[in-house]
């Protein structure tokens, strides 16, 4: 069966979606992460959506349910490089995924999840 | 536009333009002369030509002694007023001016047939019945296709500028603005939406501000069409910024009961850039802004 892989990157996940997501695939990745954050403790979950062009109410659910699940196990999500036809459809299907950080690309998503990170830290 | 009208008054009407040809079209420019002709829109000779080549067409209508408009014999006299109502709709001609094009040979067609039938008066109306049904047909065809024409110009003049009034600027690296000037409806919010946020991907700008001081009025249609720019712009990751709200704008979007709590308001443009640096975490000395800003 195909997965999508989840690297660990020092406190955080990095996921990167490349293939076109189908509501098994998008399932298996939100057990999978949960997993993966509880064993590793992460503090940090970052999805890139570069590739991704397609995407329906399922998918979009999905997000938000993977960026709630994250914090309810103590780690920020952020979602990066969502494609502007994405976002667009997204909108005019009523989700806009509130509660769920975006950033335009992978760097500027680091760089926020370090920031909440440390923030957190300082306290 | 079917017709049952009685073949043998058409075959006769397809005589009397036969055999008066001439006499009819010389009244009938001086008709036109006289009421709705443009002089400074046609020429004597280009006038003279159209009509001519009206008659003719008619006659060979009249002749197949069909009366059904849609039918074979009359295309080619439809597609001869269409190209001379296109050609009139574009220059600048009014719609009765390019309809009484048609219904002025009336006038000079009747003078003859009452000259023919005089005494019959059943046969007179019956015959003038089948005229007048004939060209006023022609005249409706006309007047659809100028209106239609009119449309298209209409349509495509809407197509353009829709295309000129959604440009995007590059305030600094990383802030986009965005001036929207006029009425904002569905479609052109789309391409609002579209444009901006191709920009954000293109110039990976974190703070895109949209100006509204150039629309008019904003109802709740307006207002929903700026929040989903707005939540797409966000879902990229860039941050929403809406200036240019007018004191008339704020009372409006109170009373409808907008919510427009999640969106951060200011009530300039410069305003909006202050904040925005302030975001990107570029800073100003007033040494700098000066040279900047000279």
């Amino acid at each position: 069966m195909e997965k999508i892989p989840i690297l660990r990157m020092g406190d955080f996940l990095l996921v990167t979606i490349q293939v076109d997501m189908h509501d098994r695939l998008a399932m298996t990745l939100q057990e999978d992460l949960t997993n993966r954050i509880s064993e590793t403790g992460a503090r940090g979950v970052l999805i890139d959506i570069s590739s991704l062009e397609i995407v329906d109410s399922f998918i979009g659910r999905m997000l938000g349910n993977i960026a709630a699940m994250s914090r309810v196990l103590d780690a920020q999500t952020v979602v990066v490089g969502m494609q502007p036809a994405v976002a667009i459809t997204l909108v005019e299907l009523g989700m806009s995924l509130q509660g769920v950080r975006t950033a335009l690309n992978v760097d500027a998503g680091m760089e926020a999840l370090r920031e909440s990170v440390d923030g957190q830290r300082a306290m | 536009m079917s017709r049952t009208l009685q073949n043998s008054d058409a075959a006769r009407l397809a005589e009397v333009i036969t055999s008066h040809e001439a006499p009819i079209l010389e009244d009938w420019i001086k008709e036109m002369s006289g009421t709705t002709r443009r002089v400074d829109l046609i020429k004597d000779t280009e006038l003279r030509t159209q009509c001519t080549q009206f008659l003719r067409l008619l006659r060979q209508g009249t002749e197949s002694a069909n009366l059904d408009m849609d039918s074979a014999a009359w295309k080619p006299i439809r597609e001869f007023l269409g190209d001379i109502s296109r050609s009139r709709a574009r220059e600048g001609f009014t719609p009765t001016e390019t309809a009484t094009f048609v219904f002025s040979v009336k006038k000079p067609l009747f003078t003859i047939l009452r000259e023919r039938l005089g005494t019959d008066a059943n046969a007179l109306a019956s015959e003038l019945w089948t005229a007048t049904e004939l060209i006023d047909a022609l005249g409706l065809y006309t007047a659809e296709v100028y209106l239609t024409t009119r449309t298209d110009i209409i349509r495509r003049q809407q197509e353009e500028m829709l295309e000129l009034s959604t440009p995007v600027v590059k305030l600094w690296n990383g802030i986009l603005a965005l001036p929207i000037i006029g009425t904002l409806d569905s479609e052109r919010t789309q391409v609002v939406m579209e444009v901006l946020l191709e920009a954000i991907v293109k110039t990976n700008s974190k703070v895109a501000i949209i100006d509204i001081t150039g629309v008019p009025t904003v109802d709740t249609l307006v207002a929903q069409h700026l929040l989903k720019t707005v939540t797409a712009a966000r879902l990229m990751g860039a941050d929403c910024i809406i200036s240019g709200v007018r004191p008339q704008i704020a009372q409006t979007i109170v009373h409808l009961g907008i919510n427009l709590l999640d969106v951060t308001t200011k009530a300039t443009l410069s305003d909006a850039f202050a904040l925005a640096l302030q975001r990107t975490g570029i800073s100003l000395d007033s040494n700098t802004a000066k040279a900047k800003g000279a």
